[in-house]
């Protein structure tokens, strides 16, 4: 078995994989087999970023790139008689090939074949030496037969890069081919490089085998001067030698986030994309991207084809990924121009990476734009450069290097081996960015919207729109809500509304009422593979600029293209816009050609119309771009009684895709003029499926209905613009969510799901889009349309006058349903305080009873009964089952005191377990009550704001929860408005009452999977004993994650459904991003046990579990554990108000109003009531089934059978087989939760240092202890720190009593939670997170002695430094990476120079940074206090400024403080210096001693940050202090 | 959404009454209309619940959150078509409604709830003040005929909801005036009379056809309705009275509540009653027996008639002062409640069994009573607790049994089959009876209940009515 075919919910092309990536490199080009020892070393010490499968011998894959050995192969294949052409004229084809001789016959006779028919020659054969034994017997089975096939430069090709092309265009041609083999075996095949420069070892092994397996790699005579390699952590375990990394071009540590986009645009070109370099040679390349490979993969091709064709390597890189420009006021404005300029060629690849790239004679590597991945370099005194993910990964004298430093976002570094230099960032942009003149090119070609005239007056009469706008509305399924949730606080407020709970309404196929198309839809979101990014305090790398109509053609190296093109600013279009793009002929003297396509048809014809018309449509529009046409709008404008309006989106997915399919895409531009178009969403599918600007007239006309009854509180101009920015915002906001920057990206990239629409349906209309449980068709689609435009022009009475309530946000009579009903509260309610079981029978009646309304997936299953019923006194008792419960992750803030500890008694009392939520938890609670009652939360949420999450937090815990996502907003941060950070929660928090808090999106130390493993390791150091969770949500893909997630050792993992709850979350998530449970758990427990992983991890569910026939169902589907959230709440006396964002909460569960919060009646008892009846039903209904041990339910989908909605109009065509597949596996494979995860823990370093520290551990005597650090030793003082605060809690022990000195490199998360007493110095580098959640220690690092470089110019420890710490200091010789000190609630830290967004979403504590920071210092910084030393004076240009005000620090005659964090708006000078001279004391700093030196000079060249709310807090809380 | 802090900044207020001495001087209304800065800081309290549980407490599913909040924003109009799409007649339920809904109010857990009745009156009130409360003829006909027999609550919401949708609608009613219960059952001083006159006007202009003094299983075959009509619905009430059969039931004086309530309606609608068979309390000791809303009906009337007294007495225990709420909201709790008919002056007894009447020269003198006391739903008489009461006039107030079966449901009539309590039996979804063209709604399928429920099963049974005869509906739930 290899990677296992498509089945039950598992899709191979779902695979992530990330990993561990560098180079080594000789500058001069002087070759030698040290740098081959060199690459493999590297690798060795990069083990730990990659993953060892269900078998510990399996590792995810491997590889190394050099140069040719031309010495080496010419010795080797003179022995079999062939003499070698001289160097560049020979190319090698290094190919897996399969087993099978007469497969293999075959392959070989298809290249010699190829290699003849291109004009070049067979020179002969080698087979690859390799160990075999080396690999294990798993991975042995599949290994391929290693050869090269040599070829010789033809008579008629001229030069070596002709030959490259040559090379280039047989391997293509050779892997179209090669698909027509289907042979047993075939599948193997696979050629790693076929280049007459460049030779790839590569395979399914472990780091530390590739060095034995290819006997090659150890022979002496194999020379290069360049060596590129990677260590791969892949989600899934099945060994696949072809996805080992380099491919022939790159090596990538990231993810391609927009790849269905990238890949369906490269496909979109075929009609415009002509290369003079490739010539005729271009036709035979197709498909330019294959499907079904990953994503590094189509990169590589991507990358290639451009460099074939002409481009520079760096040229194709900046084209691919370029940095951000769009926002970046500080950029050159000829390298603008150039970045603008190919922004029009061609859509970035947009996402982290962190790429290294080679062709031979350039290496190089390169960063996203945001910088989300570590890589950091070294450069030596004898001309060599190392690049890794990590410092520290050879060994070289610190007396060797000249430079540390690390690639910044966007910034790329080359190495020109032929010029014998390096060539930094700035000088490869510069000129480029002046090797043609962009900026004119651009002026010649590129049409600014704004800067258009005004289109002819009269030329924009709208048809149609004569029709009463009730009944236009209708037409397109407005309802009330529409109105009164979106658009009026959209007008007023500029953003999209937020609302709290969960959605607790049927799927889009499942509910009675016609749906719009768009809520078929949901929205996908990044976790754990790739961060999510924060769209509001990152805006600097977002971008909504969108092109419209005719792309360049992208091969088109060196001239000025022909082709004009039209910039918007964003995609929304006003009705002026539109028309004076529909004009647009007349105002660039005919440079643009619209055409108005009509997307109604005849409503005479019926639902019948639709397929004809789209049929129609398509054809029209292909017709129109052969024309000449580059600018279709698809118009709704003429529905009326008589014309029936398609679904917009159905129309523009239609058009786009036909037109990709006839390599006609980019050749015209795509607007949609749509009266049905109204919110967040729907904007964003539009968007996702080609519609590069939408005109949403309908809304407009709205609007200025709503302003009449607004009464004048807004003005029109100010209504529409305040609508535009708010869809701006929010689709800001969902690209974002999957990690995406740009809108030229985000169009069409698809990053979607589709949950109840039939598979062909998809395939035909919205290609490449996951649909896991069928469902509605064309028919169906066009039969709701159909009734919307009954509804709309018909007699209906309670229409006539009004638009339908809607009732999706709130229950309406004719309204959508609801589960949570006035009758299922009550019920529940009822049964829970009176411990009622009839009462509860009622309720688990009304929620399980699906004759009459299908609301939920698992709605549809029903149980097969046991032949043999099970007596109910045999089952499993429910004091057991209830111990497989939890309740949801509840923050204290979002809930009162009152119900947060009424859950954790609840949940204590039985053995199950509460949640923190994120936000800490208040120390008192970690000691049981006079009564043995406990409020300690089993489960502590470790979310990405860190709030509370102390050393003393972490180990108070029995398990451990990072929370990756929340159903409710997948992919967001949060925010707690500053009025409800008060008292005790602001306390708890760690931070100033009255000043609100942001939580990130991401984890800033989760970017990857490997990321995630890491602070596992983290947690599991700190608190061995818990039990370590990772928190995701359900959507197509998440399988795949948890499978990562298990290799990443976490002991649990939950899957959340998108139905979870939620205190505040925008509306536009609440009901469109995430997938129902049943799919993500099902995906999930099937990956798992593919992998053979699911043994090892437990399986939580969440998301509107209600009852315990959804617990048996989550059971059988494969959970071994249930997260309940809503029906707890709803049984302390939750009414579902949905106000929970608003403070008001009447019965005081969501609320921190003090009057409110008495009202609050929840006792614990009706939590243990309500889930000792859910725990009763589960026994009767295991009974039913036939099991005694809940245990032998999990995984038993067998067990389940699909209740066809057959009734349904809609739902008829749902098909949950996939849901119920269960792989086939043999017996001994686990399905459930069966062992543990190994850890490793026994390799930490921490046991020494524990062990040395007993003395001051057990009676606090001071103790000394050296030790030598690698940066395999990770997370070092962090288990150390656990036992401090696990016996002297937050306080510690006093400063210095374990004082650890450390020498060597430090590995990630040095220094992680450093608890109060402990005081960690290290003398060399560290990696990333170093001081993570520092809490109380004192942390140094500082240059060797025998280090010469000047520390305040060399980077010396990574990205994400003191993130999340809450107390304590840290002080570093030398510059930090980006985001320093993110998060920081408390942390005193002294650093001399920092990356981008230094001090993020910082809330207190005090930052010196004595050099230079990076861009976006300061932003969402709410608390704290920094000074930047700006030794240029530009510093405020770097600033983030709208949380921030920027001072100057006066010399002052105030005393320095006893405390530098006492009174933060004074005592400046004093508390700088002090810290200073602290600084200087503990490293030993230079800087520190020459400002400290010329202290009057330096002083005034300090600026200080205080953020506006943080000043407005301290201020009013010093006024009391005063007036006593 | 009202105002989100409105409920902890506002109290309920509520329409007060004319104070008792000068409202029992005469037959009209006397609750008295908040003013709009009032009603508008009402609507102000309401939070517009995520599960707005008043919306499930009304029987109509009023959109109560909605025209809260558009009184709170003080459109009106905006509010009139909210209210309307749900309810035929809030003007009928704004002043005799029970108000389910306010039990229903979230602000009710803890707080007292919004003033939702109070606020649908008004809105209505404002809509035919305004004049914009217009009729609503069918676009066009559809050629179907369907009876109604019976004008109550029921048969005219469903004789308005089907003419609306262009079916030819007669109603039939027995008496000589449209209305039946509301007409005849409800005393003025409830709801004046000329408030039913206006909406029949409406039905009228909206082509609703009313055949008045046509007792249908009497002076009609239910047949001939049959025959001649598409559809018939049966939206009678449930007229037959739990009658007392114990020893001097037949003495003079002694009589069923809705002979009583009728007479006096027809008083004041002008009509004349015959001295023979009147029945007045003036001057007399007046015992009514049953502790509903139409033994109260009859102690307002009673008391306006000038009674020298009134005693009531409840066979049930007296209900606790306040609910266990914890475990009845958001349903209608049984408590301690005084209407504003008893406040005008009784006295209450519960847990009083009556044995029987003793009369005078064949006038009822005299009740004897017993005390009793309830175990696990069971009535058991206290030994020696017999005491007796004076008594003039006696009205028998303890509900209704079922419809009257004689006549129109007899088995010689259609033989439409009935339910174990002696209902027409129909389903609420198909609102059938077992004669396929048989409809049935309101009180006579369901049994005495309050006027809303009327209003909406007769809704509902004119959209079942339209589904069955075109094979489609638009008329909203």
């Amino acid at each position: 078995m290899t990677m296992p075919p498509r089945q039950g919910l598992y899709d191979p092309s779902r695979e992530h994989d990330s990993c561990g990536v560098g180079f080594v490199v000789q500058i001069k080009n002087r070759k030698s087999h040290d740098i081959v020892e060199k690459g493999l070393q590297i690798l060795r010490n990069l083990a730990h970023r990659g993953a060892v499968g269900a078998d510990p011998t399996t590792g995810d894959g491997t590889g190394i790139l050099i140069q040719l050995p031309d010495a080496f192969l010419r010795t080797e294949m003179h022995k079999q008689g062939v003499v070698l052409p001289p160097p560049g004229a020979y190319g090698v084809g290094q190919c897996f090939l399969p087993r099978q001789d007469e497969t293999r016959a075959l392959f070989v006779a298809l290249i010699e074949r190829l290699i003849a028919a291109e004009g070049q020659v067979v020179l002969g054969w080698r087979d690859v030496p390799v160990q075999s034994d080396v690999l294990g017997p798993y991975v042995r089975s599949l290994e391929p037969v290693m050869r090269q096939v040599f070829v010789g430069r033809g008579p008629a090709t001229p030069d070596q890069n002709a030959f490259e092309r040559k090379l280039f265009v047989i391997r293509k041609r050779i892997q179209v081919e090669s698909h027509a083999i289907m042979r047993e075996g075939s599948k193997t095949f696979y050629i790693p490089s076929f280049s007459s420069r460049t030779l790839v070892y590569k395979g399914m092994m472990l780091a530390t085998q590739i060095g034995d397996y290819y006997r090659d790699l150890r022979d002496p005579r194999l020379v290069t001067a360049l060596a590129m390699v990677h260590q791969r952590f892949s989600t899934n375990t099945f060994p696949s030698w072809r996805l080992a990394h380099p491919y022939r071009m790159i090596c990538h540590n990231g993810e391609i986030n927009t790849l269905r986009g990238n890949v369906n645009w490269m496909a979109a070109r075929r009609h415009s994309m002509k290369s003079r370099a490739l010539g005729a040679d271009l036709d035979k390349l197709w498909p330019l991207i294959p499907d079904g490979q990953s994503d590094t993969a189509c990169f590589d091709n991507a990358l290639e084809l451009l460099v074939q064709s002409g481009y520079s390597l760096a040229h194709a890189m900046m084209l691919l990924i370029p940095e951000a420009w769009a926002g970046n006021p500080l950029m050159d404005e000829q390298r603008r121009a150039f970045y603008e300029y190919h922004a029009a060629v061609m859509e970035p690849w947009d996402g982290p990476a962190s790429m290294a790239f080679t062709d031979g004679r350039q290496i190089g590597a390169t960063l996203d734009r945001n910088g989300l991945r570590p890589s950091r370099y070294v450069v030596t005194d004898d001309d060599m450069v190392v690049l890794a993910s990590e410092a520290g990964v050879l060994d070289i004298p610190e007396r060797k290097i000249v430079k540390k430093w690390r690639l910044q976002p966007g910034k790329m570094l080359l190495i020109d081996l032929e010029e014998g230099r390096i060539i930094d960032d700035g000088e490869i942009k510069a000129r480029l960015a002046a090797a043609k003149p962009w900026g004119e090119w651009l002026k010649q070609s590129q049409i600014h919207l704004d800067a258009l005239g005004e289109a002819p007056a009269g030329a924009a009469s709208p048809r149609g729109s004569n029709w009463p706008l009730l009944d236009r509305q209708q037409a397109f399924g407005w309802t009330q809500e529409d109105r009164q949730f979106f658009l009026e606080p959209m007008i007023q407020e500029g953003d999209d509304p937020v609302g709290s709970m969960g959605t607790d309404t049927p799927l889009a196929v499942l509910s009675t009422r016609p749906r719009l198309l768009y809520t078929y839809f949901k929205q996908c979101f990044a976790q754990v593979t790739n961060p999510p990014i924060d769209s509001i305090r990152e805006e600097l790398v977002m971008s909504l600029v969108s092109m419209i109509g005719p792309r360049p053609n992208l091969l088109d190296v060196d001239s000025a293209d022909q082709h004009l093109r039209l910039e918007v600013k964003q995609p929304i279009l006003t009705d002026a816009e539109l028309a004076k793009i529909r004009n647009i002929d007349k105002l660039t003297g005919a440079a643009f050609r619209t055409r108005t396509l009509d997307i109604c048809w005849p409503a005479a014809e019926g639902a019948e119309g639709l397929e004809p018309a789209l049929t129609a449509l398509r054809a029209a529009a292909e017709q129109a771009v052969l024309a000449g046409d580059n600018i279709l709008i698809l118009s709704d404008r003429a529905a009326g009684p008589e014309r029936i309006a398609m679904p917009a989106l159905l129309a523009t997915a239609a058009v786009h895709h036909h037109l990709i399919r006839k390599g006609l895409r980019t050749e015209t531009g795509l607007v949609v003029e749509t009266g049905e178009a109204r919110e967040v969403h729907h904007m964003c599918v539009l968007a996702g499926y080609g519609a590069e600007a939408i005109n949403p007239y309908l809304a407009f006309e709205v609007i200025e209905d709503l302003l009449a009854g607004l009464r004048g509180k807004v003005d029109r101009d100010k209504a529409f613009k305040n609508y535009v920015k708010a869809l701006d915002k929010g689709i800001l906001k969902v690209m974002s969510k999957m990690g995406i920057s740009t809108y030229q990206s985000y169009c069409g990239a698809q990053i979607f799901d589709a949950v109840g629409l039939a598979g062909e349906f998809v395939a035909k209309y919205f290609a490449g889009t996951a649909s896991a449980i069928e469902g509605a068709g064309l028919a169906e689609i066009a039969a709701e349309t159909v009734e919307r435009h009954r509804l709309a022009w018909g007699e209906a009475p309670h229409l006539k006058a009004m638009l339908d309530p809607g009732g999706e946000y709130a229950l309406r009579l004719r309204g959508e349903a609801h589960v949570w009903s006035p009758d299922t509260i009550a019920k529940l309610q009822h049964a829970a305080r009176g411990n009622s079981v009839a009462a509860y029978k009622e309720f688990s009646r009304l929620v399980n009873d699906q004759s009459e309304r299908l609301m939920t997936l698992r709605g549809l299953f029903a149980f097969k009964p046991a032949e043999n019923p099970i007596p109910l006194d045999e089952v499993e008792p429910a004091r057991e089952i209830v111990k497989r419960f939890a309740t949801g992750a509840m923050s204290f803030g979002s809930i009162s005191r009152e119900a947060h500890t009424t859950l954790a008694i609840a949940m204590n009392r039985i053995g199950a377990k509460s949640n923190t939520g994120e936000g800490g938890e208040e120390p008192d609670r970690f000691v049981p009550l006079a009564n043995g009652d406990s409020m300690r939360s089993a489960i502590k949420q470790v979310a990405s704001g860190r709030f509370g999450v102390t050393a003393e937090y972490l180990v108070n815990a029995d398990e451990l929860q990072i929370k990756m996502a929340q159903g409710a907003k997948p992919g967001e941060g949060g925010q707690l408005p500053g009025h409800k950070v008060v008292g005790q929660i602001a306390k708890t928090r760690h931070s100033t009452p009255g000043v609100g808090l942001i939580s990130p999106p991401p984890h800033h130390d989760i970017y990857s999977i490997e990321d995630l493993a890491q602070l596992i390791h983290d947690l599991k150091n700190v608190n061995p004993q818990a039990r370590i969770s990772v928190k995701l949500v359900s959507e197509v893909g998440v399988g795949t994650v948890a499978a990562g997630v298990s290799k990443c050792r976490a002991d649990h993992v939950t899957i959340s459904g998108y139905e979870g709850g939620t205190g505040a979350s925008p509306l536009t998530s609440l009901t469109h991003a995430g997938s129902p449970w049943e799919i993500g758990l099902a995906e999930t427990q099937q990956t798992l046990v593919l992998n053979r992983l699911r043994g090892r991890i437990a399986v939580q569910v969440d998301g509107g579990f209600r009852t315990g026939r959804d617990v048996v169902v989550g059971a059988l589907l494969g959970a071994d554990e249930f997260g309940f959230a809503t029906a707890p709440l709803i049984a302390l006396g939750c009414i579902m108000m949905r106000k929970c964002h608003l403070n008001t909460c009447p019965v005081g569960v969501a609320t921190q109003d003090p009057e409110l919060r008495r009202r609050f009646a929840g006792q614990p008892e009706h939590v243990i009531n309500y889930f000792f009846l859910v725990a009763e039903e589960i026994r009767e209904l295991m009974a039913m089934l036939g099991f005694r041990r809940f245990a032998d339910m999990v995984g038993r989908s067998d067990r389940l059978d699909m209740q066809r909605a057959l009734g349904h109009w809609k739902a008829k065509g749902v098909d949950l087989g996939k849901l119920l597949h269960r792989p086939n596996m043999p017996t001994d494979v686990a399905i459930r939760n069966a062992e543990s995860q190994d850890h490793g823990l026994e390799r930490a370093l921490d046991h020494h240092l524990i062990v040395q520290a007993a003395p001051a551990l057990e009676r606090r005597e001071p103790v000394r202890i050296d030790i030598a650090v690698r940066n395999v030793n990770r997370t070092v003082g962090a288990m150390l720190s656990g036992e401090v605060a696990k016996r002297y809690g937050h306080a510690g022990l006093p400063d210095n009593t374990i004082q650890i000195r450390a020498a060597g490199t430090g590995g990630q998360s040095f220094g992680a939670f450093l608890a109060r007493g402990v005081a960690l110095d290290l003398a060399g580098v560290a990696n990333d997170y170093v001081g993570k959640g520092l809490s109380g220690g004192r942390l140094t690092v500082r240059q060797p002695a025998d280090c010469s470089i000047v520390a305040h110019d060399n980077i010396l420890i990574g990205n994400t430094v003191l993130y999340g710490a809450i107390d304590g200091e840290a002080y570093f010789a030398g510059v930090a990476g980006e985001r320093f000190a993110v998060r920081n609630s408390g942390a005193i830290a002294v650093v001399e120079g920092t990356g981008d967004h230094g001090c993020e979403y910082m809330t207190g504590g005090i930052v010196v940074v004595l050099g230079r920071t990076g861009r976006n210092f300061a932003a969402g910084m709410s608390g704290g206090i920094a000074y930047v030393l700006d030794h240029d004076g530009d510093f405020a240009s770097r600033v983030n400024r709208t949380m921030v005000d920027l001072e100057p620090v006066k010399a002052e005659s105030e005393p320095a403080p006893s405390d530098p964090r006492q009174d933060p708006l004074a005592h400046d000078a004093a508390r700088l210096k002090l810290l200073i001279e602290r600084h200087r004391l503990y490293t030993g700093s230079a800087l520190a001693r020459d400002v400290l030196a010329r202290w009057t000079e330096f002083l005034p060249r300090f600026v200080k940050i205080v953020p506006t709310d943080y000043r407005r807090a301290i201020k009013a809380m010093q006024v009391p202090a005063a007036a006593e | 959404m009202g105002k989100p802090t409105g409920f902890m900044e506002i109290r309920r207020h509520d329409r007060p009454y004319a104070k008792t001495a000068e409202r029992v001087t005469s037959y009209r209304e006397f609750l008295k209309p908040l003013s709009d800065a009032e009603l508008r800081d009402q609507g102000a309290r309401c939070m517009d619940c995520g599960v707005p549980f008043c919306h499930n407490g009304c029987p109509v599913n009023n959109l109560i959150p909605d025209w809260n909040h558009l009184v709170y924003r003080e459109d009106w109009r905006a509010a009139l078509e909210a209210l309307q799409s749900t309810n035929n007649f809030p003007e009928f339920t704004g002043r005799i409604c029970p108000a389910p809904c306010e039990a229903a109010c979230t602000l009710n857990i803890n707080d007292d709830a919004v003033a939702i009745k109070t606020i649908e009156c008004a809105v209505i009130d404002r809509g035919w003040q305004e004049g914009w409360i217009a009729p609503q003829p069918a676009a066009r006909p559809s050629g179907k005929r369907v009876a109604i027999v019976g004008s109550g609550p029921a048969g005219l919401a469903a004789a308005q909801q089907l003419a609306r949708t262009g079916h030819a609608v007669t109603v039939y009613e027995k008496h000589d005036r449209i209305g039946g219960l509301l007409r005849y059952g409800i005393p003025d001083f409830k709801m004046e009379k000329a408030t039913i006159d206006r909406r029949v006007a409406q039905l009228v202009a909206e082509g609703v056809i009313f055949k008045t003094r046509v007792h249908v299983g009497h002076d009609l075959a239910l047949k001939a309705l049959v025959d001649g009509h598409d559809a018939v619905l049966l939206a009678g009430g449930a007229e037959a009275p739990r009658d007392l059969p114990v020893p001097g039931r037949d003495l003079a004086g002694v009589h069923f509540a809705m002979d009583y309530l009728t007479q006096q309606n027809r008083r004041v609608a002008g009509d004349a009653v015959p001295e023979a068979g009147a029945i007045l309390a003036q001057g007399k000791r007046v015992v009514v027996l049953g502790g509903g809303d139409t033994g109260s009906d009859c102690i307002g009337t009673a008391n306006r008639q000038g009674a020298a007294g009134i005693a009531q007495l409840e066979i049930l225990p007296r209900p606790p002062d306040q609910e266990d709420k914890p475990l009845v909201w958001p349903y209608w709790p049984n408590k301690f409640r005084t209407s504003s008919s008893q406040e005008e002056g009784c006295e209450r007894d519960f847990a009083v069994v009556t044995k029987g009447f003793e009369g005078v020269g064949g006038k009822v003198a005299r009740l004897r009573a017993a005390r009793v006391d309830w175990r696990e739903g069971r009535m058991i008489e206290r030994s020696g607790s017999e005491f007796a009461l004076d008594a003039d006039l006696v009205l028998l107030a303890m509900g209704f049994v079922h419809p009257v079966h004689e006549g129109m449901l007899s088995e010689e009539s259609l033989g439409i089959g009935r339910d174990a309590r002696g209902n027409v039996a129909a389903d609420t979804t198909s609102y059938r009876t077992s004669n396929p063209k048989v409809f049935a709604a309101g009180d006579m399928r369901r049994g005495q209940s309050l006027v809303v429920w009327a209003i909406r099963e007769g809704r509902q049974a004119a959209r079942a009515i339209d589904l069955a005869l075109t094979g489609r509906t638009d008329l909203p739930l």
